[in-house]
């Protein structure tokens, strides 16, 4: 499993992009391994306007994830 | 309909150009580009994250919408992505309709909406540091006289 970080969420973590073997079957399992390592990261994923898109697709609320799921976490859009 | 997100600097007139090409029943073409500011020497440069794939789609999701809405004959959005000068051209808008005021409503509905959310993570890189840029209330302000 991918997962990318935008934002000011990848300035927390001090990573882009990871990969994750073996994968977590839901997004809420992901978040809870994410938060377990990095207390930073998990407290900032669950900030006001963060959103979630998983194989580019945005999710609300829990999911379930593929083995092979792109899951992107978006911290608060700038606009262009 | 078109939508292309660069990685390199681009030539708006050379765009505008080629989007006016061959069109013999479009009576209106309208165009807006947008140059990255120095702010008096506060910005030397500019990071404008931009997730491929999710990004263009979710630009073109608005562009058809706004093809519909407006009655348009086609709409070109090129917004760069990666590092950008101030100077630069930074976005590039351009719609084509029967008439003026479609061209220029859609043109302005379209930077209204790519202002303030289409998904971009801007960072500003100056003199005093680097700080992320989130849409100015005036920028949600524009969008929102849409939505009704």
């Amino acid at each position: 499993m991918r997962v990318l970080l935008f934002g000011r969420l990848a300035d927390v973590a001090g990573w882009r992009e990871q990969t994750i073997d073996p994968p977590p079957a839901t997004l809420s399992a992901l978040k809870t391994l994410l938060s377990a390592a990095n207390a930073a990261l998990g407290e900032a994923l669950g900030g006001k306007g963060v959103q979630v898109a998983v194989d580019k697709a945005i999710v609300r609320g829990d999911a379930a994830l593929g083995r092979g799921a792109e899951v992107a976490f978006l911290a608060p859009m700038s606009g262009g | 309909m078109s939508v292309r997100l660069a990685r390199e600097p681009f030539e708006p007139g050379a765009l505008l150009a080629d989007f006016c090409r061959g069109r013999a029943e479009t009576g209106a073409v309208v165009t807006f580009t947008g140059i990255a500011r120095a702010s008096s020497g506060a910005v030397e440069r500019l990071e404008l994250e931009a997730y491929p794939g999710f990004t263009d789609a979710e630009i073109a999701r608005m562009a058809d919408a706004a093809v519909a809405r407006f009655a348009l004959d086609d709409v070109l959005i090129v917004h760069r992505w990666g590092e950008i000068s101030p100077g630069e051209a930074i976005v590039f808008v351009a719609t084509a309709a029967a008439h003026r005021r479609a061209a220029f409503d859609a043109a302005d509905h379209l930077m209204d909406y790519l202002k303030s959310r289409a998904p971009f993570w801007k960072k500003e890189h100056g003199p005093a540091g680097a700080r992320w840029i989130e849409p100015t209330e005036q920028d949600l302000a524009d969008a929102e006289r849409w939505d009704s």
